[in-house]
């Protein structure tokens, strides 16, 4: 923590920082609580006048309903959704983490001809914007016939990931000393060993937070899912939250409650490494 | 990308070819083949098709007019269309807006949570929070919130007595772009903070003392060690998030979707539109060609920058 021992706050200006933090985080959390508290109230309270601010008649319907366990509504295959979302999510990403970790490495370790072109290459590649990319892999998607698969998705977030792992795991491996390896090297490993045994354990914060990132785009990304998906084969669950809206009605109570679930995922996930994050995003650029 | 290969083996041979495979010199090549393959297929050859797309007229509805070339009609057609050019405009002023914004409120946060010593830890996971939220989820957040008639905003205004009727938020074409604006640096801003207060936290305190000592004040102190120091930081933050910019189409896509009557139309909601809903899939392309260079000039403008920072820095290489 850095503390500054000269400058002395006078009490004023400390209690004006504090104004400032608290109204910044207000700004922060209180649109996601909001929407989290909707997910638990009965639609007639959301379009109520004057409004209700504290839920009156908490209820579970809304996650019953995407279920298929109320008897009112017919149920969306929210289930299903999950699934693909999760299947996509994960293998995507072991598999983007494990291509762009030999990327990162090469770039971390040798010198070769071409190396800054590729590197600049690789970044350039994830520039383009997914919508641009999704009209021409839709065209090309629809002839192979992969199009509303999980493999076509798959392969697309791969692609997606990879770029930006090699930038990570790029400066995370450049930070461990190469005589580690190579002090291994001389005692009898293989390369090969050399590298899961010592420098893999030390750059897993690194991989960590590349995984981590990867996970997070696959999971929240819709430009090109909602192109290259169609049905509950491969929808994933941001594509099925555009279900809910009709030409003019929006299921307000049933978004909120899909929001909740998609959000879930990504904030276990990212509280249990945060950590880690921050040190990816930091050390991994700028050193 | 794969010339590099070849002209370092240079294998007037299969033997030669196969001899460099198996030299020490091939194994960074063979460790990146994944990563090239991959990118190649996802990313290169649908680049190539959509450049060629995007000189035929090629529609959806008629297949056999992918091979129907007619040169830049396309792009004479998008270089005439006043509807191009506005959402081009609106584009840029977005990015620039918002990135900007990002920045100053990014530092502004980073600044005022360095100052705090007790729940420092809190208040960075609650920083993070936005950046877990999937863009989709940030446009349903304000589109629900903004909403005018059972919105938190316009409910909260209404009970402190503060308007009588409803502001449009999402209705009228001013206040749509700023709301879009408004959910975009919420989402975005995070991003920035959190980078930057990682740059405070690393800040060496010997120059800020010696200065204090000689008799700065705190603003030079911060405009003439602590910003220097910050840049590179500011810089990563700008690449990673011009990288990315285009995801706040998912975020429009959801709130206006180009509304209300084409206010808040920018290059990916309009490309979407053309391509997808009137099959037009050339035209389509050929923004879409225009909005990838305006991506990669941000991106580069700001990674040119952060490369000469790092060197400034004495970072590695």
């Amino acid at each position: 923590m850095s503390q500054n021992h000269l400058t002395i706050e006078k009490p004023w200006q400390r209690w004006l920082i504090r104004f400032g933090i608290f109204i910044a985080m207000a700004i922060l959390t209180v649109p996601g609580l909001w929407v989290v508290l909707t997910a638990f109230r009965p639609n007639i309270e959301v379009l109520a006048r004057p409004a209700v601010w504290i839920p009156q008649n908490p209820t579970l319907d809304n996650f019953a309903r995407l279920f298929g366990l109320s008897p009112a509504q017919q149920g969306l295959p929210v289930a299903q959704y999950f699934i693909n979302s999760l299947v996509i999510s994960l293998t995507s990403t072991l598999v983007a983490v494990l291509i762009g970790m030999a990327g990162g490495y090469a770039f971390a370790r040798y010198r070769f001809r071409g190396k800054a072109t590729l590197f600049l290459g690789f970044m350039l590649s994830r520039t383009v914007p997914g919508v641009a990319l999704s009209l021409p892999l839709f065209i090309i998607w629809a002839r192979l016939g992969i199009i509303d698969t999980s493999f076509g998705l798959i392969l697309v977030y791969m692609a997606i990931n990879i770029p930006f792992t090699i930038w990570l795991t790029d400066g995370f491996f450049r930070q461990i000393p190469v005589d580690l390896s190579e002090a291994a090297q001389i005692d009898g490993c293989t390369p090969w060993q050399a590298f899961w045994k010592i420098e893999f354990p030390l750059a897993r914060s690194g991989l960590a937070s590349a995984a981590i990132f990867a996970f997070l785009t696959s999971w929240n990304e819709y430009a090109l899912a909602s192109q290259l998906t169609r049905t509950t084969a491969s929808k994933t669950m941001p594509v099925g939250l555009m279900d809910f809206t009709a030409q003019f009605t929006v299921d307000w109570t049933g978004m909120s409650a899909m929001a909740v679930l998609i959000i879930i995922p990504a904030l276990v996930l990212t509280f249990i490494v945060q950590k880690h994050l921050i040190a990816g995003l930091t050390f991994g650029g700028v050193k | 990308l794969t010339t590099a290969t070849e002209t370092l083996s240079r294998p007037t041979l299969g033997e030669g070819f196969a001899a460099f495979f198996r030299s020490p010199r091939a194994v960074p090549y063979l460790l990146l083949l994944p990563a090239i393959i991959v990118i190649l297929a996802v990313v290169l050859v649908p680049l190539v098709v959509s450049f060629w797309t995007s000189f035929t007229n090629y529609n959806l509805t008629k297949p056999d007019t992918l091979y129907n070339f007619i040169g830049l009609r396309n792009y004479q057609r998008l270089l005439g269309n006043e509807e191009f050019w506005w959402a081009f405009g609106r584009t840029f002023m977005f990015i620039t807006i918002s990135l900007n914004l990002e920045m100053v409120l990014g530092l502004g946060l980073a600044l005022l949570v360095n100052k705090i010593t007790f729940g420092q830890r809190t208040l960075r996971t609650i920083m993070m929070f936005p950046m877990m939220f999937s863009p989709i989820l940030v446009g349903f957040q304000f589109k629900y919130i903004f909403n005018d008639s059972i919105g938190l905003v316009n409910n909260a205004l209404f009970d402190l007595g503060i308007i009588s009727q409803p502001i449009p938020w999402l209705v009228d074409g001013t206040l749509a772009n700023f709301s879009i604006i408004f959910a975009e640096i919420w989402m975005s801003t995070s991003i920035f903070a959190i980078l930057l207060l990682a740059g405070l936290m690393a800040l060496p305190k010997e120059p800020i003392e010696a200065a204090k000592v000689d008799g700065c004040n705190p603003f030079q102190v911060f405009r003439h060690i602590t910003l220097p120091f910050l840049m590179p930081f500011v810089f990563i933050a700008m690449t990673i998030r011009s990288l990315d910019v285009a995801r706040a189409y998912d975020m429009i896509r959801i709130m206006t979707n180009g509304g209300p009557a084409g206010r808040t139309e920018l290059l990916w909601t309009l490309m979407t539109r053309t391509g997808y809903q009137n099959s037009q899939m050339g035209m389509a392309n050929a923004m879409g060609y225009v909005s990838i260079i305006l991506s990669i000039v941000f991106t580069f403008y700001f990674y040119r920058k952060l490369t000469a920072a790092r060197t400034f820095m004495g970072g590695a290489q």
